[in-house]
């Protein structure tokens, strides 16, 4: 399978655990955006409006792609003028070219995000384009948004395993996530799209990429369809990592493969937080609570463990 | 884990949750990662699917297949396979036909079969059913041993030295289980002083390994780090497992952390078989496969075979007509393309 070089110390981590961790939360937006149930405005109002009393700092609030291609996002505009914005949490949108930005300022956001992909292969099937073009198409994002103050975040798609082309070499990430950093992206976020890395494969991917990003503006996105998502945190926070993605109730399938879980469920993400002495400002309860509330109006099952163990189902 | 006379369907609503473990809001004053070894470059997996997980199961089955998922397990490459436990069927009716079990296997030289064994009784009928290896359960909580076993907690060690003077005469290894080591159901807290002496007298006594077990899945790394560091302190770290529930989603970075700690035996549960019997419609035991996976990825060996595991998993939940508590099983099912093509 994969090659296991000398992992040790990076494995085990030659940094101390971070003291605070700051949980960005995607549950309305990567979550929703992959369940079938379209799910109206207003439940998705109340929904961003519940994680924003349970203390999450970061609500992705919805993605200003075009709805022919994600009919989930088609009502963008009536989300971002219908939340209440409590003052300290930040909603960024996705934009995925400038006529999404442009459509994103007006309709309010004050943050966005831009997704690269560290395989050719995936950015080609997902946004049909190369690497190399979808990065011209964000520095133009990234140009009009300096100007008119607009942080960016980018992430990374694919960082340890792409459903194309196989294994995804540390480099190639690194090289990706440069290019974001450098063109101006506040915060890069590394993605496990498929689930499928392990925590020696994400040791190794981070010590390559913080080569070329200072750990602080790097954060983690592991998807658990492989049930790998905790113990590839755990070592992305031995390596220095301090933030973390998750989804509320672990929203959102994975589209490769039928029936298989995705997103990490933030609420089994701050239960080991909290339980190893690190600080999130999030109430767990609460964020049950939201949890509970998208089940119920998606009539589905939570994927969060500790829901389920709570009865929150 | 262990025999539940009465299992205690108790709903730990999240309000109880946040009440009755309250240390779970408190962050550990001590936040410092402990010493660490290098990973092992071997890890030994104990199979314990067709006992502790299926004496989880609501539902009863039958002889013969209990029989086909161990001789399934036996192919696998899993080096013990926890067969069935000789506990009296008035408590655990799930394993009443423990000695049809353990004579109707077919033994691979390269597997060992532990039962469990309560008691002397328990041990004298497993020797006569051909065990050659047994288990023993103690408890680091005074309450759960009693709710549990009916006894204190230094009565259990009294049974058990007794179940281990006689398999020592007979040649018989027997390896020991502490249950609640990271939390109690009853108790709530359990501190890593108890764990220890409970731990420590089962391997004075003769316990040639001793699996340290968070029943309730409440552990996280850092309490499971916390745990062993005291443990080690007594216990040489060769001669401990850890057994890691999911309940909360927890037991793949509990494993990863005992790992880091020097630990090289995990315990876990072909599709993750036994549900928690603490709180209705919770997962229990982690399952194999999604172990498996972990250990592979890091280059550790197990000799383990995993797409065959993946099989038997199938097989039993065919069986239990329920679906599997393995990711790992849930995304290769049904993955396109494959797992298999992509990644071997």
């Amino acid at each position: 399978m994969f090659e296991c070089l000398n992992l040790e110390v990076s494995l085990c981590g030659t940094k101390p655990l971070p003291e605070k961790v700051k949980i960005v939360e995607v549950g309305p937006r990567d979550g929703l955006q992959n369940e079938k149930t379209i799910v109206p405005a207003e439940v998705k109002i109340r929904l961003i409006d519940m994680l924003s009393e349970a203390g999450l700092p970061v609500i992705e609030a919805t993605s200003f792609v075009s709805p022919k291609w994600v009919p989930q996002m088609a009502d963008q505009e009536e989300v971002m003028s219908g939340i209440h914005r409590k003052p300290g949490v930040t909603y960024p949108v996705l934009t995925p070219n400038l006529k999404g930005y442009r459509a994103a300022v007006k309709a309010g956001a004050k943050e966005v995000a831009i997704f690269g992909a560290a395989s050719e292969l995936f950015s080609q099937r997902n946004i049909n384009c190369s690497v190399e073009e979808s990065l011209e198409r964000f520095e133009e994002v990234m140009k009009a948004a300096m100007q008119e103050g607009v942080a960016v975040r980018g992430y990374v798609s694919c960082v340890l395993g792409c459903p194309y082309e196989g294994s995804v070499s540390p480099s190639r990430v690194a090289e990706v996530a440069r290019r974001l950093y450098s063109m101006g992206c506040y915060e890069v976020s590394l993605g496990d799209t498929v689930g499928v890395g392990t925590p020696g494969g994400m040791a190794e991917m981070l010590q390559a990429v913080t080569r070329e990003v200072p750990v602080h503006a790097l954060a983690v996105h592991c998807h658990d369809t492989y049930g790998q998502a905790l113990a590839n945190i755990l070592v992305a926070l031995q390596n220095g990592v301090s933030v973390v993605d998750a989804s509320v109730a672990g929203l959102g399938g994975c589209p490769y493969a039928q029936g298989a879980s995705g997103n990490v469920a933030t609420e089994d993400v701050v239960y080991m937080l909290h339980g190893l002495g690190i600080h999130t400002g999030v109430d767990l309860p609460k964020l049950m609570d939201a949890g509970s509330y998208i089940c119920r109006s998606l009539n589905r099952r939570t994927n969060s463990k500790v829901a389920q163990a709570s009865c929150k189902l | 884990m262990g025999n539940i006379p009465t299992a205690v369907k108790h709903c730990l609503s999240y309000e109880n949750l946040m009440r009755e473990s309250f240390w779970l809001q408190q962050p550990l004053r001590e936040n410092k990662w402990p010493e660490l070894h290098k990973f092992p470059e071997f890890v030994k997996i104990v199979e314990v699917g067709p006992r502790d997980g299926l004496q989880n199961e609501k539902e009863m089955v039958p002889t013969e297949i209990k029989i086909q998922l161990i001789d399934m397990l036996s192919q696998t490459g899993l080096p013990v396979i926890e067969v069935t436990s000789f506990v009296s069927s008035k408590w655990v009716a799930q394993m009443a036909d423990h000695t049809e079990v353990l004579k109707g296997i077919n033994k691979s030289p390269h597997v060992r079969y532990p039962v469990l064994t309560p008691n002397i009784q328990g041990f004298q009928a497993a020797v006569d059913a051909g065990a050659s290896e047994v288990a023993v359960f103690g408890s680091a909580s005074e309450t759960f041993s009693r709710k549990n076993i009916n006894c204190s907690v230094e009565e259990s060690m009294q049974r058990f030295e007794r179940v281990i003077s006689a398999a020592r005469q007979a040649c018989i290894p027997v390896r020991g289980y502490v249950s609640c080591v990271l939390g109690c159901p009853y108790e709530g807290q359990v501190q890593p002083a108890q764990v220890t002496k409970v731990a420590k007298r089962l391997h004075e006594l003769g316990c040639y390994e001793v699996s340290l077990g968070d029943t309730t899945g409440m552990g996280t790394a850092g309490s499971m780090a916390a745990m062993l560091r005291a443990v080690m302190a007594e216990v040489p770290v060769s001669a401990l497992a850890v057994h890691c529930h999911d309940t909360y989603g927890q037991a793949l970075a509990n494993v990863l952390t005992a790992l880091q700690m020097g630990v090289s035996v995990v315990d876990s549960s072909v599709a993750g078989l036994g549900g928690c019997p603490y709180a209705e419609g919770a997962s229990g035991n982690v399952s194999t496969e999604d172990v498996v996976y972990m250990l592979h990825g890091l280059g550790i060996q197990t000799g383990v075979d995993l797409t065959k595991v993946i099989e038997a998993g199938d097989f039993i939940c065919r069986a239990l007509n329920r679906p599997t508590n393995s990711k790992v099983s849930q995304a290769t099912s049904r993955s396109q393309p494959s797992f298999k093509e992509i990644y071997e």
